[in-house]
């Protein structure tokens, strides 16, 4: 039995998943916290908890994500986008084009059928279909965070918003709330904005089927229906898409070991 | 693997582009680079090419386009054309 790890420290949630072989074990989701160290031990723990195992029965460890380097007990550190990559096509082997919607940052990813990548381009300077992005549609609207994807379904018609920026995104949501336009209809016109944005970088690697979203806004169907849209094609979504970048670095760790 | 360093916002899109398969890694487009944003180190598949700093992704857009009036660039001293760019 081999028992290997998966950390992804992103910018607003810490990841960590347990693989034993090649089925997994166990993972934890926790909010990443202004202690990067603390909250990977935490996160860790959290998942070896749920497993019975400590961390001595891990044989290795790869960290991934926006502090992969300030994991103390990882054995390796890897970049977000081949982690992505790698446990995107484990969960499903006929994906070649990924886009992780993740904290802060939007990432198009295309990969070959072992999951190696090809081509990718990310966006880490603007917040447009970010997490952070739509937790502040969310305040702004005083609506919560997890029913922002079905009400915008439910729109007559999408509300034209301009900016896919957050900053003026913000300011154009609360002019269209005084004049009383419906919140759902705001809602699928900010969804409307963050696809195209969103599909310029997918166009930036090059789009080939099949395709899949990861990332916490892969939670939010109306953007998924909005990108799907766009990009003509079904947009393939793993049970738990917020942790395809810890299951990749799992299987990097994995790839590790065997190779010693 | 085709990497993209940079991002576009609203004035443009801002990418310095890595065929890493090009990439032999001799580095005399980080010589060349009077910013000095280029760096040699492994990718995640072991092989060391090239790559933008971390701290310069997101400021290519006001740093890179003034060396278009330059002779002597990364993209034109590279021998494999391993660079390109957007702007």
């Amino acid at each position: 039995m081999m028992l290997v790890a998966g950390i992804d420290i992103g910018s607003l949630t810490a990841k960590a998943l347990i693989l034993e072989d090649s089925k997994i074990r166990a993972y934890a989701i926790i909010p990443t916290g202004v202690d990067s160290e603390g909250t990977s031990k935490k996160v860790m723990n959290s998942a070896l908890e749920r497993a019975e195992l400590s961390l001595e029965d891990l044989e290795y460890v790869v960290s991934t994500g926006y502090g992969r380097v300030i994991v103390p007990f990882a054995n390796k550190n890897i970049t977000e986008i081949s982690c992505h990559a790698k446990g995107a096509v484990f969960l499903f082997p006929s994906v070649r084009t990924i886009l992780d919607m993740g904290g802060q940052d939007c990432k198009a990813i295309r990969c070959d059928a072992s999951g190696k990548v090809q081509n990718f381009a990310m966006n880490d300077k603007c917040a447009a279909g970010t997490g952070r992005f739509f937790e502040i549609i969310a305040e702004t609207m005083e609506l919560p965070l997890e029913e922002l994807g079905g009400l915008s379904l439910e729109a007559m018609s999408a509300a034209k918003i301009s900016s896919a920026c957050v900053v003026f995104a913000k300011s154009e949501v609360l002019a269209l709330l005084r004049k009383g336009v419906d919140k759902k209809n705001i809602l699928a016109g900010i969804n409307e904005a963050v696809a195209l944005r969103v599909f310029a970088l997918l166009n930036r690697v090059g789009i080939e089927k099949d395709f899949a979203i990861t990332g916490g806004i892969a939670k939010n169907v109306g953007v998924v229906r909005k990108v799907e849209e766009k990009v003509g094609l079904k947009a393939l979504i793993a049970e738990e898409p917020q942790i395809v970048g810890a299951l990749g670095a799992a299987l990097f760790a994995k790839e590790a070991l065997e190779q010693v | 693997m085709i990497a993209h360093y940079g991002y576009a916002d609203g004035s443009g899109e801002y990418y310095l582009i890595v065929d890493t398969d090009r990439c032999d890694g001799c580095g005399r487009c980080v010589e060349v680079c009077p910013n000095d944003i280029l760096e040699l180190a492994p990718d995640d598949y072991g092989k060391t090419v090239v790559r933008v700093k971390d701290e310069f992704v997101n400021s290519i857009g006001y740093i890179c386009p003034a060396c278009k009036r330059r002779d002597e660039r990364c993209e034109s001293v590279c021998e494999h054309a391993a660079l390109s760019y957007t702007w």
